[in-house]
């Protein structure tokens, strides 16, 4: 069943791919749409149908501690005791990854089949769709790190190879080559881990196998049960595992390639580089998260990158005219806070932002693809303002997306940004000033947060209409999505509304947005109810060891329940009728537990907390409306604007002196003079040879006669004084 | 009787001429009759052995000698024309159209 979830996608894929441009040659632009953008949809739409059936047919089910399902195929690879199968994995926190993939996928799907309309290469992007869709799915399912690398690299290539899209278009290219070369830097830090995690523990499996005849425990179980291994181990792992993490979901320092990537046509943008493969650095940390609970050093080091990272993008985004390059380092910023969650030790918080950010930045995405569209591919938000009137769909999704990602009291953003705020400032990973400085930076986060996407709507819906005034003030650094469709720039009809097919996804995911955070309500808001989200994530991640726990003894054994279901759960061992009762009335004691043994002030504390957070949501969108409605215009800073420069940075100590080097020591010294030497010295040797030789050709036949005569004097001569020589002896 | 070593001493002179004729001749009519002496050298030694061993074998192999040699002569002779209506000359240091 799990295959058929991950290769209803590809099958699509290879359909689109291989007979796409037949279909167009016979049955024309507007039949090969349709058909092409049908065969996209169903194949993605089987596999969000499928993983929405195992999910809740089969792994819910399942008793909580043991809700694993796993597929196994064939073995890939196998030398001596290294074993890659080729196997998936699912368990909740690839369930809950399955789902939103897969969801939000076929919903953007279904909008690319509108918002590609007129394309020349409609099957080519939806080929390109549809096996990103596989290798996310790889990536995710994967039960063992190598499979999960592959998902890794395909994901990026996909990501290549949509960013260039627009394959006439110059800025595309570069931005495509430089999303690629960052991620490769990233990877080079996964497969070090990767063989690092190999020479430590002896497997890469993130399940229990069986090689050569002996159990071997995964190496997440065995990080957690075994006290052995060296700290400084750990720590490399983790470290190199967040070195990948980074290049994938655009940290600090590899963050510049995803701003550039919106070069790709708006549904990639919001699939790709907003909901789903960005975030799977978070979904490798939180999967390692056995690593990381022991490895201290790496979780500051990922906390302060992502709480960098956070505030650093924010404040550029406050400074963008594009409107896509504003989502872009607001998806930054928030997959910051994914990282600053995973830091502090709260895996399951950071997976439900992934999950919400997924919800509201794709129908952000959508909703500003469908404005670019409306306003025939006009990107700059100083050209736009009052499309309210034009576009109402369109405004109210982006206005509850603009609630959701500010964190308005009750959307989905709001309960998730609260969870990791609120983690981090009673993390215990952390020294505890630590966490409330971290805590500080992601609360202003948060006000700028609700800042900027308040300039955003009050600059593209709200306000005067700039569209129709004189074009003189062109701006040359505007990014225009000039490449291949549309084409028609310079004088812009009105602005309209888009068709069904892009609005009915933004309606879908606007409700989603909506109420996508009540199944991750912290206890403390829901009168003492376990929040659901965690409980259900629990199984998958692992929990902080309590430093300061009273009970010294307990938590190595109920870190080993968490990493390793077949040892001791929690629920009690019932089956058959009472085992959903038994799990719940275990899960119910487990979290009453909890709280209990967190204290009654906690509540109290985390409720202020929540409060603290509505009103700095309240707070920004406040300003932001009070301070853009009276000039949208305003420019910010210039190094702001310049986006602190990053890029001119790298340019100056990375890419230069790589080129330089490369040119003027590679190329002409290297390259030229020494391997181009060796290859031409070899040939004039033999050049030089060969002359020599040439003088014995003479091409008379008598000169040959004559050798030939020497020779066959110089055989006899030899035979007569050898051979008769000595019988004459005898 | 005429001992062996006289028609060995025949073979070799003849043969000598032969070879000195092959190289240093340019008349390719000239290098063809030296060629033929040459075989025609060898046929009699291998006659003379036969003789002396009373063995006919020898003799055998002087006509398939003579077999090849009337046949070369046609080939040759055929080649000599060839050449000739072609280049007009029979000095074979002309014929180089292999030389680089």
């Amino acid at each position: 069943m799990l295959k058929w979830i991950v290769f209803a996608p590809l099958i699509g894929a290879i359909i689109n791919g291989l007979f796409g441009r037949r279909f167009l040659a016979h049955f024309g632009q507007k039949a090969t749409e349709k058909l092409v953008g049908f065969i996209a949809c169903a194949s993605v739409g089987v596999s969000a149908a499928l993983a929405g059936m195992v999910f809740l047919t089969r792994l819910l089910p399942l008793p909580k501690g043991e809700r694993r399902i796993t597929e196994h195929f064939f073995t890939w690879l196998k030398v001596g005791s290294f074993q890659a199968d080729f196997a998936y994995l699912l368990d909740p926190l690839s369930g809950v990854y399955i789902l939103f993939i897969t969801g939000v996928g076929l919903l953007i799907h279904i909008y690319a089949a509108g918002y590609m309309h007129g394309d020349p290469g409609y099957y080519r992007f939806f080929c390109y769709l549809n096996l990103f869709m596989f290798m996310m799915l790889t990536l995710v399912l994967a039960d063992n790190l190598l499979l999960l690398f592959v998902g890794w690299e395909g994901v990026g290539l996909c990501s290549y190879l949509l960013i260039g899209y627009y394959i006439k278009w110059d800025v595309a290219g570069s931005a495509a080559k430089k999303a690629f070369v960052m991620n490769r830097i990233g990877d080079f830090g996964f497969m070090i881990a990767t063989f690092l995690v190999f020479t430590t523990f002896g497997t890469i499996s993130f399940v229990t196998k069986n090689i050569n005849g002996q159990e071997v425990q995964s190496f997440l179980a065995q990080v957690a049960s075994s006290p052995t291994v060296a700290a400084g181990t750990l720590t490399a792992i983790a470290l190199l595992f967040f070195v990948g993490a980074t290049g994938k979901s655009a940290q600090i320092p590899l963050f510049t390639w995803l701003p550039d990537a919106m070069a790709g046509p708006t549904p990639v943008s919001a699939l790709i580089h907003a909901a789903t493969m960005v975030t799977a650095g978070v979904y490798l940390v939180a999967r390692c998260s056995p690593v990381y609970v022991k490895a201290p050093t790496a979780m500051a080091v990922v906390a302060v990158i992502g709480a960098a990272t956070a505030i650093f993008a924010a404040t550029i985004g406050i400074a963008q005219n594009d409107i896509k390059k504003v989502l872009a380092y607001s998806t930054v910023s928030q997959l910051g806070y994914m990282f600053l969650a995973c830091g502090v030790g709260a895996f399951v918080a950071g997976i439900f932002h992934v999950m919400t950010h997924a919800f509201f930045k794709a129908l952000l995405f959508l909703g500003s693809g469908s404005v670019i569209h409306g306003m025939n591919n006009e990107q700059d938000m100083r050209r736009m303002g009052g499309l309210k009137k034009y576009m109402q769909i369109t405004h109210a999704t982006m206005f509850v997306g603009w609630l959701a990602i500010s964190g308005f009291p009750l959307m989905s953003g709001f309960f998730s940004k609260d969870e990791i705020l609120w983690r981090t400032w009673s993390t215990e990973a952390l020294p505890h000033n630590w966490g409330r400085a971290l805590w500080v930076v992601g609360a202003i986060t948060a006000v700028i947060t609700a800042v900027y996407m308040t300039r955003l709507m009050v600059m593209t819906f709200w306000g005067r209409e700039r569209f129709t005034e004189a074009r003189d003030d062109h701006h040359a650094g505007a990014g225009h999505a000039s490449g291949g469709h549309g084409g028609g720039h310079g004088h812009h009809g009105r602005p309209h509304e888009s068709g069904w097919l892009m609005t009915v996804p933004l309606i879908i995911l606007a409700v989603l947005s909506i109420f996508g955070g009540y199944v991750g309500v912290p206890a403390a808001l829901s009168m003492g109810r376990p929040n659901y989200f965690e409980d259900f994530l629990k199984p998958s991640v692992a929990q902080l060891e309590h430093a300061t726990a009273t009970h010294a003894a307990a938590p190595p054994a109920a870190l080993m329940a968490q990493s390793e279901p077949h040892g001791a759960t929690p629920a009690p061992e019932s089956h058959g009728a009472g085992a959903t009762a038994g799990a719940t009335a275990g899960a119910t004691a487990g979290a009453t537990a909890q709280t209990a043994h967190e204290g009654g002030h906690d509540v109290e504390t985390e409720r202020l907390f929540t409060a603290i957070s509505s009103v700095l949501a309240l707070l920004g969108l406040a300003f932001g409306l009070v301070f853009f409605k009276r000039n949208p215009l305003w420019r910010a800073p210039k190094l702001l604007e310049d986006k602190y420069r990053v890029d001119e940075f790298y340019d100056a100590t990375v890419v230069g002196p790589v080129e330089n080097l490369s040119r003027d020591g590679l190329w002409k010294v290297v390259d030229v003079k020494i391997i181009d030497g060796l290859v031409n010295g070899v040939a004039r040797l033999f050049a030089a040879l060969a002359g020599a030789l040439r003088y014995t050709q003479t091409g008379f036949a008598r000169n040959y006669a004559a050798v030939i005569l020497l020779g066959a004097i110089i055989v006899i001569g030899y035979f007569i004084v050898s051979v008769f020589g000595i019988r004459i002896n005898i | 009787m005429v001992p062996l070593s006289w028609y060995l001493a025949l073979s070799a002179v003849l043969f000598t001429i032969g070879v000195i004729g092959v190289l240093i001749q340019r008349n390719v009519i000239s290098l063809f009759m030296c060629v033929e002496l040459m075989l025609n050298a060898v046929n009699i030694s291998l006659i003379a052995f036969s003789r002396l061993h009373a063995n006919v074998t020898g003799q055998l192999f002087v006509f398939i000698v003579m077999a090849v040699a009337a046949a070369e002569a046609a080939v040759g002779l055929a080649i000599i024309i060839a050449l000739f209506r072609s280049r007009e000359t029979l000095n074979v240091d002309e014929a180089d159209l292999l030389k680089l």
